[in-house]
């Protein structure tokens, strides 16, 4: 365990781009557990006598079109955002990798199921693709993470495949099917936790896309209902005060989002840079 | 010729994913929550039309009838009628069709324009300037949300410069649409000699444009710089010198054609941003495309629209695909013969 | 054979800068070479052959630095002209070929086009003569069916067939000297001997200069006039190729020629070198072969390298020759 953590830090001191992203990964994953807690006002309390003012002292990121704090909302805000990304993330991740494993493992007509869904998806541009979903599911929170997991879908069904198949003839699942292991164990047990490190990398830069899709779903007014406190909406409901010169409405939200989004793509390219430093761009 | 068989492969390729995506339209549009009759009727349809519209579309029949009625009307060019504007889907989406391609093939140029040169540069002058602005310019189009860039643009270069005009669309409010031949404003402009209307066009796509091309940079740039970079340490770039080529032969015959390679297959993934983000920059620009036109219908719970708009983007995307997948073919030689 | 010789390299060193140091990979390499001469330069990978025909050609990497020396062209000193002037000799005066011919042709551009953009830079030629000078230059390196052949990709050819395109590409304009760098290297040994018998009728013909880069001795027996034997980014030994074969002076030369498999040998009968390339970052002795060799005394950590004429044309670079 201590010869991970040495590694762990020299490997952060080498890159301390990836030790900043990392940092601030950790900032906000606090702030989504901690954050409604530090909001020093009510993110839903309204006061129409302190409508649209700009940032002061007492209220650091100003007031919307109906008083209420903008501070407040963006750090409520971040754990419903990091919630839905990180549950849409979750979710493909899971049910891709499996069904990709699946298909690089058995092949046959797995293999080609699997592989016409993963097109057919990619067949769509993603997010009209989730557009459509979204709205022949119905216009609801937990149908827009289901369409940003959809979408992502392929990603990680493509990929566990082709790493599953890479693998598949190694002498150690020879050696695991010798000694009596079924298909589905040895897939399970032996062949696909090696695939894990190239895919966690995806995982991570695919957050990153995630909380733009997610955004850009609730921007266009699906899943999130006001007063609801969220990133996207919230630059919406900011947008029809830009040309008016209030800026601070939408600025904070969207300045949250390109914060956490850029930490989780530095954290994608970090941790590839960790496992596999060809690959670097 | 070995190019016609590509094209015919690809073309041959490209009925799958067609299928795919007539498949899965029609599955969305049979998943609406609740009667999908009562929804293409509309919130204020009687009973009764309700059931006629249930039964116009077939719905009291078995899955794969209904499928089939389905493609049937897809053939005839049937999507439906728009509850919000009562006219035929399809004659709606044609007409809002030229503004939503004048801005993404806009802010297409623009990206391209930029970000090539910007990637070849950054290759061949690594830890210059032009090597930081191209690093700096990847790293934040990649991270910023496109409508919020569309927003900064236009509060920086509308509310505080006054550069821009106000973002309502393809023409302020004292200019009229020129004589329709391409549909592209811009372009008829300058057909039917109208320098000052074209001119008020251009200064209308300018800020959308920008916002699609910046979003579109990011990635291009990203890959022929390392494509570049990838190619310049290569063998036959060795050869190419060692052959007293003149550097420009080196850089553009024999280094860009063949780094272009893997920019070419990126451009796949381009448009797939592209036309979703068409959808965000029309609706912060309020420029009467076709995705604002599916936004409009969304909230209005009217769904033909929607549909309409999910197909045809979709098969534009297959379509745009299978080009680009020919012009691969004509840049890589590897892709024709080896059949 | 006093005249003046057409490559004369004096003096180079060449070192690289890598993350763990500065690596000194080419010392104090001189040599020269006649016009119409074939040297063959030896020596196990590792030993600065190809890096010094990089320096001579001034196609170093960028993390390379030349600290010393001249390589004196026609008059031109290559290491400090301009890139212009480079420009000018490369392709026209010397050329170069590389192993792996198929990697080091352009993947997407047909391979007459490749050697038309060659005599489009160098040779004075009508663009309407410039398809006739590529298809006869096919046709001398004997390609067969020139005309169709001209339209090849590189994949499209065997790598024999890649490498007289390669041959066909660096003798466009006839150039004065010719640098093989392992051109046989990966290629079965019947394509090899067509390969060199190619190159050796060329250098007959047209009177060229040739220096053949290579680790597989039985590549120079036969066809070098003199050789230069390399080890570690020093010259060890040069010398007459019947002289250097009959009698070695540099004990690595003797060794090298010993461990060379011969018909009929068995296993057991195989001589290798002991040891291996040293290390060349920081600091190395003044004979870098010191380590491996059966002859080193106390006077071999005694600086500077000696560099002893045995014998006319004959320099051997060592304190206690053989």
């Amino acid at each position: 365990m201590s010869a991970l953590l040495r590694h762990g830090r020299y490997v952060l001191g080498e890159n301390p781009v990836t030790a900043v992203a990392f940092g601030l990964f950790v900032v906000l994953i606090l702030l989504a557990l901690v954050g409604p807690s530090l909001a020093p006002h009510d993110p839903l309390a309204s006061d129409t006598a302190r409508k649209l003012e700009p940032p002061s002292a007492r209220y650091w990121f100003g007031t919307d079109q109906v008083g209420r704090d903008i501070l407040s909302r963006v750090l409520v805000a971040t754990r419903l955002d990091l919630a839905i990304s990180l549950s849409a993330v979750t979710l493909s991740f899971v049910v891709g990798s499996v069904l990709g494993a699946s298909a690089g493992f058995f092949g046959g007509w797995t293999d080609r199921i699997v592989t016409r869904v993963t097109d057919t998806i990619m067949a769509f541009p993603l997010f009209v693709l989730a557009m459509g979903i979204v709205a022949a599911l119905g216009n609801t929170l937990a149908n827009i993470v289901y369409a940003t997991a959809i979408i992502n879908l392929p990603f990680y069904a493509r990929m566990a495949r082709a790493e599953v198949n890479v693998r598949r003839e190694a002498g150690f699942v020879e050696a695991a099917r010798l000694s009596g292991n079924g298909s589905a164990r040895i897939l399970a047990v032996h062949v696909f936790p090696n695939c894990l490190p190239p895919m966690m990398v995806q995982a991570s830069l695919n957050l990153g896309w995630a909380i733009l899709n997610a955004a850009g779903l609730s921007f266009i007014g699906l899943g999130v209902r006001p007063p609801t406190p969220e990133w996207g909406i919230m630059v919406a409901e900011g947008a029809a005060f830009i040309v008016s010169g209030e800026w601070w409405i939408a600025l904070f939200p969207g300045l949250a989002l390109m914060l956490a989004v850029f930490c989780f793509n530095l954290l994608g390219d970090g941790l590839r840079d960790l496992i596999d430093p060809r690959r670097r761009t | 010729m070995a190019l016609l068989r590509l094209a015919g492969r690809r073309l041959a390729l490209a009925v799958p994913g067609l299928l795919g995506v007539i498949v899965v339209t029609f599955l969305l549009n049979r998943a609406l929550p609740g009667d999908p009759a009562a929804f293409f009727a509309g919130p204020a349809a009687t009973r009764q039309a309700i059931e006629e519209i249930r039964a116009r579309l077939g719905l009291d029949k078995s899955v794969p009838e209904q499928f089939v009625y389905y493609v049937r009307d897809l053939a005839r060019g049937d999507l439906g009628t728009s509850l919000t504007t009562g006219q035929p889907v399809l004659r709606d989406l044609a007409t809002r069709l030229p503004a939503s391609l004048e801005l993404t093939l806009a802010g297409l140029t623009l990206a391209v324009t930029v970000a090539l040169p910007l990637g070849v540069l950054s290759a061949t002058r690594p830890g210059s300037w032009v090597d930081h602005l191209a690093r700096v310019v990847t790293t934040a189009g990649v991270s910023l949300p496109i409508f919020f860039t569309g927003l900064l643009l236009v509060y920086v270069f509308y509310f505080l410069l006054g550069w821009a005009p106000a973002p309502l669309g393809r023409l302020d409010a004292f200019s009229t649409a020129p004589r329709q031949v391409t549909g592209f404003f811009v372009v008829d402009a300058v057909l039917a000699h109208d320098g000052a209307l074209a001119w008020a066009a251009l200064r209308q796509l300018a800020l959308p444009a920008v916002t699609l091309g910046l979003f579109a940079m990011a990635p291009i740039a990203r890959m022929t710089r390392a494509s570049m970079l990838g190619v310049l340490g290569s063998e036959f770039i060795r050869t190419a010198r060692a052959a007293g080529l003149a550097p420009r032969t080196v850089l553009v015959t024999y280094a860009l054609r063949n780094a272009l390679l893997p920019v070419i297959t990126l451009l796949g993934m381009v448009f797939s941003f592209l036309l979703g983000a068409n959808v965000l920059v029309e609706k912060v620009f309020a420029w009467p495309g076709v995705g604002s036109y599916a936004l409009e219908a969304l909230i209005a719970s009217d769904y033909a629209p929607v549909q309409g708009f999910v197909l045809l983007m979709a098969t534009l995307y297959v379509f745009l695909n299978l080009t680009i997948d020919i012009v691969y073919g004509l840049v890589d030689p590897r892709v024709r013969i080896e059949a | 054979m006093s005249a003046v010789p057409l490559l004369s390299v004096e003096d180079l060193s060449v070192e690289f800068r890598t993350r763990h140091g500065v690596v000194r990979a080419l010392e104090r390499v001189g040599f020269s070479i006649a016009r119409g001469e074939t040297v063959g330069i030896v020596g196990e990978s590792g030993s600065g052959k190809s890096v010094t025909a990089f320096a001579v050609l001034g196609l170093l990497p960028p993390a390379a630095r030349v600290t010393s020396g001249r390589a004196v062209f026609g008059g031109l000193d290559l290491l400090t002209a301009s890139a212009g002037q480079l420009l000018e000799y490369r392709g026209r005066e010397l050329s170069m070929i590389f192993q792996s011919s198929r990697t080091a042709l352009n993947p997407i551009r047909p391979v007459g086009k490749q050697i038309a953009d060659v005599l489009e830079r160098h040779a004075n030629l009508p663009r309407a003569r410039r398809r006739g000078r590529v298809l006869e230059l096919l046709a001398r390196v004997q390609i067969p069916d020139p005309e169709r052949r001209y339209h090849a990709y590189p994949f499209e050819l065997s790598g024999g067939m890649c490498q007289r395109v390669m041959i066909a590409l660096a003798v466009a304009c006839s150039p004065a000297l010719l640098i093989a760098d392992e051109p046989t290297t990966g290629l079965d040994v019947t394509t090899q001997a067509g390969i060199l018998d190619l190159l050796g009728d060329l250098s007959r013909t047209a009177g060229m200069a040739t220096i053949m880069i290579t680790h597989d001795l039985a590549v120079v027996a036969e066809r070098c006039d003199r050789i230069v034997v390399m080890h570690a980014g020093h010259v060890v030994e040069q010398a007459p190729a019947r002289t250097l074969f009959a009698r070695p002076r540099h004990p690595y030369t003797a060794r090298l020629l010993a461990s060379t498999p011969r018909a009929g040998a068995k296993l057991a009968d195989l001589t290798p070198i002991p040891g291996a390339v040293p290390d060349l970052r920081g600091e190395t002795t003044p004979c870098r072969y010191r380590t491996r060799c059966e002859r080193a005394a106390a006077v071999c950590d005694r600086p500077p390298l000696p560099r002893e004429v045995v014998a006319p044309g004959h320099v051997v670079a060592c304190a206690r020759p053989l």
